[in-house]
């Protein structure tokens, strides 16, 4: 449709006048504001005192309103010159949903950017954007650009971004915004529109700006690529001025705007004094941890934390909330924190949690204690200690250790194993082989015990999450796989039985535990797997599909490869859970839990959704012995390019 | 007087304090109060146990043993108090629990077992 601009003087427009004043050229397309020349003639005819009477053609020209000109075209909008700024940060993709106040980048990025580095993503929601986004990082190891409303489309990404922050998880997030009100057309971009667009998510993203012209857009974006992704990561937020993106780029500026170079900057490693001591401790340690929280930030932090481990041959306690260590080796989850006399926490972010005890929901009260044991000492080596904001409780209770250093692990890690493999004397390593062979053994078992324990229900309906597992597992091993989902909710049963040991094993869980998270960010990890071919798979919650489930469109529509296996087990069930809790506190109505709780009557229908989505599914599938055959048509799609759904129904854990 | 005061010692020998006498589990309704009641959300519909439960499928705990439990339990599950649960339902569900079938080996079963391998 076409649209018809009048232009007429205004500040944006006297702005641009100005700066192109002293270069006098005139745009072959862009008509300039009549009353901005009609100023620029004032500058340079100053008249000399005495000041002559003017004329009548003079009085005239200064008092006549200036003729409106119709500019309907323009070659170059300002929004071309940010997809040019975007270009130069490398990204992949731009994940959005469409919104007027970003159609100017929208349009640039396809026309202009030919929609490749970045490719647009089509999301159905907001949430779903920077959920996929925050999914992509966890394998790509750097952002995906996403876009949004600065307004209605913020709103519906804030739970997702919040998540990403607690995760410690770069996104590059452009906000559009008219912050002129002279440029608003009507109510919806009244509506669409605010003061400081940013302001919303600031508690919960490292940086933001609000460029107001393309050089400053230009510096302050290259800017926020770098604060992003220096340790801690985090979301930041650049708002783009819709008047900057459609309205012509100065004629003047077009050979002069330039495009910072983006260095990133090296993570921090830990002060070689303090890593010195950290070292001397662990090797005199007897029963020293390791607990690790999001150490490898890249397959290398993997690596080094092995090397660390087998150096001292301490056991690994893994968090989880990152591919950390192989879940194979033998010092895998053989240690704990009430044996340990030495406990190195590596980018833990609840260290305190990890050391203390509190009075279970089942009692009244609230009363903490250490579960370290008398003397432990702690060490920790955290970024978290070089960044954080206050109003979001995400950094939870103080932990008094014993040396702290701020720093990011995997920068610090090949000094600290220098420095440890400098102290091991011969008696010492003597010691470490007699512990790590203890350890091993711990390590054996507790896997014999899990397999075991699998057995248990094997045959029930619903299926129990330990036969899910297995099957999948039965069915993965022999394949290049990534599981792109959390295990909390399924008794972290691929945890026990799978073998995790490559970097894209496992992207960890949602960062603050906000619902929603789930079905996005196993899309975005798997847009990320696509090119290196590899098997994504997603245990996908269905509390968690039904915030957003539009996202199974995007994942049909841009052909990703990834398998879905419903964790259908028809509840929010943590919250049932915890209701039957207060119930039993109260002494009353234990059976009316899964009022407000459960998801049923109906039953909803997963693999007809996917369907509806135009995704290959199957199911519902209850019959235990179904599923092996099922998964293996499954992957037979996925394998082809496709997305693909089976809802199992499962039990609750 | 002495006779009375021998019985009474029989009885309370023979009863837990604060536990009503009970009669032999009724496995039938303890399935219709596994699900009315809840236990299932935690331990499992097969008692299997999980992240949020202990297994307990044929539990090892005699009745009695369950009601001391569920009246103060250890660790994250919440107390049951006999206006919640009676003894006598706690021991239906006993009894119920008992019926569950055992696991088999996970040897006998061939993708466990070939994890047992690796």
């Amino acid at each position: 449709m076409a649209r018809s601009k009048k232009i007429s003087v205004d500040r944006r427009g006297f702005l641009k006048g100005a700066a192109a004043g002293a270069a006098g050229a005139a745009a072959a397309l862009v008509a300039r504001p009549e009353a901005a020349k009609a100023q620029d003639a004032a500058e340079v005819h100053r008249p000399a005192t005495p000041t002559p009477l003017p004329g009548a053609k003079q009085t005239a020209a200064e008092t006549t309103p200036p003729p409106r000109v119709d500019v309907y075209t323009t070659d170059r909008p300002g929004s071309d010159f940010m997809v040019d700024v975007i270009k130069t940060m490398g990204f992949e993709y731009v994940a959005a949903n469409p919104g007027s106040s970003f159609r100017g980048i929208h349009e640039s990025l396809l026309n202009y950017g030919g929609n490749k580095a970045p490719e647009l993503i089509t999301c159905c929601h907001e949430e779903s954007s920077v959920g996929m986004a925050h999914g992509y990082a966890k394998i790509e190891g750097k952002p995906m650009l996403i876009m949004a409303h600065g307004t209605v489309g913020l709103q519906h990404a804030s739970m997702a971004i919040y998540n990403a922050y607690a995760d410690r998880v770069p996104v590059y997030i452009i906000l559009g915004n008219i912050l002129d009100g002279r440029w608003r057309r009507g109510d919806v971009e009244w509506a669409h529109s605010v003061q400081d667009a940013a302001s919303m998510v600031r508690d919960y993203t490292k940086w933001d700006d609000t460029p107001v012209s393309l050089g400053q857009f230009a510096e302050s974006a290259v800017r926020a690529y770098k604060i992003a992704m220096t340790p801690p990561m985090e979301p930041v937020v650049i708002v783009a001025d819709a008047v900057l993106q459609e309205e012509p780029m100065p004629e003047d500026e077009r050979g002069k705007l330039q495009i910072p170079k983006l260095t990133l900057a090296q993570p921090p490693a830990g002060d070689y004094g303090a890593v010195k001591e950290a070292a001397r401790m662990l090797v005199n340690a007897e029963s020293p941890l390791i607990v690790a929280g999001r150490v490898a930030r890249t397959p290398e932090g993997i690596k080094l934390l092995v090397e660390l481990a087998e150096t001292l041959q301490a056991p690994v306690l893994d968090r989880r909330f990152r591919m950390n260590f192989p879940s194979p080796h033998p010092l895998a989850g053989s240690g704990s924190v009430g044996s340990a006399d030495v406990i190195l926490g590596l980018e833990v972010p609840d260290m305190w949690n990890t050391t203390h005890t509190q009075t279970p929901i089942n009692r009244m009260g609230m009363e903490s204690r250490p579960i370290t044991k008398p003397g432990a000492k702690i060490i920790t080596v955290f970024a978290g200690d070089l960044f954080g904001k206050s109003n979001y409780q995400d950094f939870g209770r103080y932990a008094e250790v014993d040396l702290a250093i701020a720093a990011d692990a995997e920068a610090t890690l090949p000094v600290l194993i220098e420095e440890c493999k400098k102290l091991v004397t011969p008696d010492r390593k003597s010691a470490f082989e007699q512990r790590g062979a203890k350890l091993a053994e711990v390590s054996r078992r507790n896997r014999e015990r899990d397999i075991e324990q699998a057995a248990w229900g094997w045959d029930a309906s619903p299926v129990s999450t330990a036969r899910m597992a297995a099957e999948l597992w039965n069915q993965l091993k022999d394949e290049d796989w990534s599981l792109v989902s959390d295990l909390t909710f399924v008794s972290n049963w691929p945890g026990r039985l799978w073998e995790f040991s490559k970097p894209y094993h496992f992207i960890g869980g949602h960062g603050a535990y906000g619902v929603g998270y789930g079905a996005p960010a196993a899309v975005g990890a798997a847009l990320a797997n696509k090119k290196h071919g590899r098997i994504s798979v997603n245990i996908q919650c269905d509390g968690d599909l039904n915030y957003a489930p539009g996202v199974l469109w995007t994942a049909a529509h841009h052909r990703i490869p990834l398998l879905s296996i419903m964790h259908n087990n028809r509840a929010y069930h943590q919250e049932l859970m915890y209701v039957e809790d207060m119930a039993a506190r109260a002494r009353r109505g234990v059976e009316q839990a899964h009022i407000g709780t459960a998801i049923t009557d109906p039953n909803i229908d997963y693999a007809m959704m996917a369907k509806a989505y135009g995704m290959f599914s199957e199911g519902p599938i209850d019959n235990p012995n179904d599923l092996g055959p099922a998964i293996k048509r499954a992957i037979e799609v996925v394998k082809k390019g496709e997305p693909a759904m089976i809802d199992l129904v499962t039990q609750p854990r | 007087m002495k006779k009375l005061f021998l019985l009474a010692t029989f009885a309370a020998a023979t009863m837990i304090p604060g536990m009503s006498q009970t009669h032999a589990g009724d496995a039938s309704n303890g399935k219709r109060l596994f699900l009315r009641d809840g236990c299932y959300e935690c331990h499992g519909y097969a008692g299997q146990g999980g992240g949020a439960g202990a297994r307990i499928a044929t539990i090892a705990l005699n009745p009695q043993g369950l009601i001391r439990y569920v009246r103060a339990p250890a660790g994250q599950m919440p107390a049951y108090t006999d206006k919640v649960i009676t003894d006598q339902e706690l021991t239906d569900i006993h009894a119920y629990l008992q019926t569950m079938p055992k696991a088999k080996p996970a040897k006998d079963i061939p993708l466990l077992n070939a994890l047992q391998k690796n």
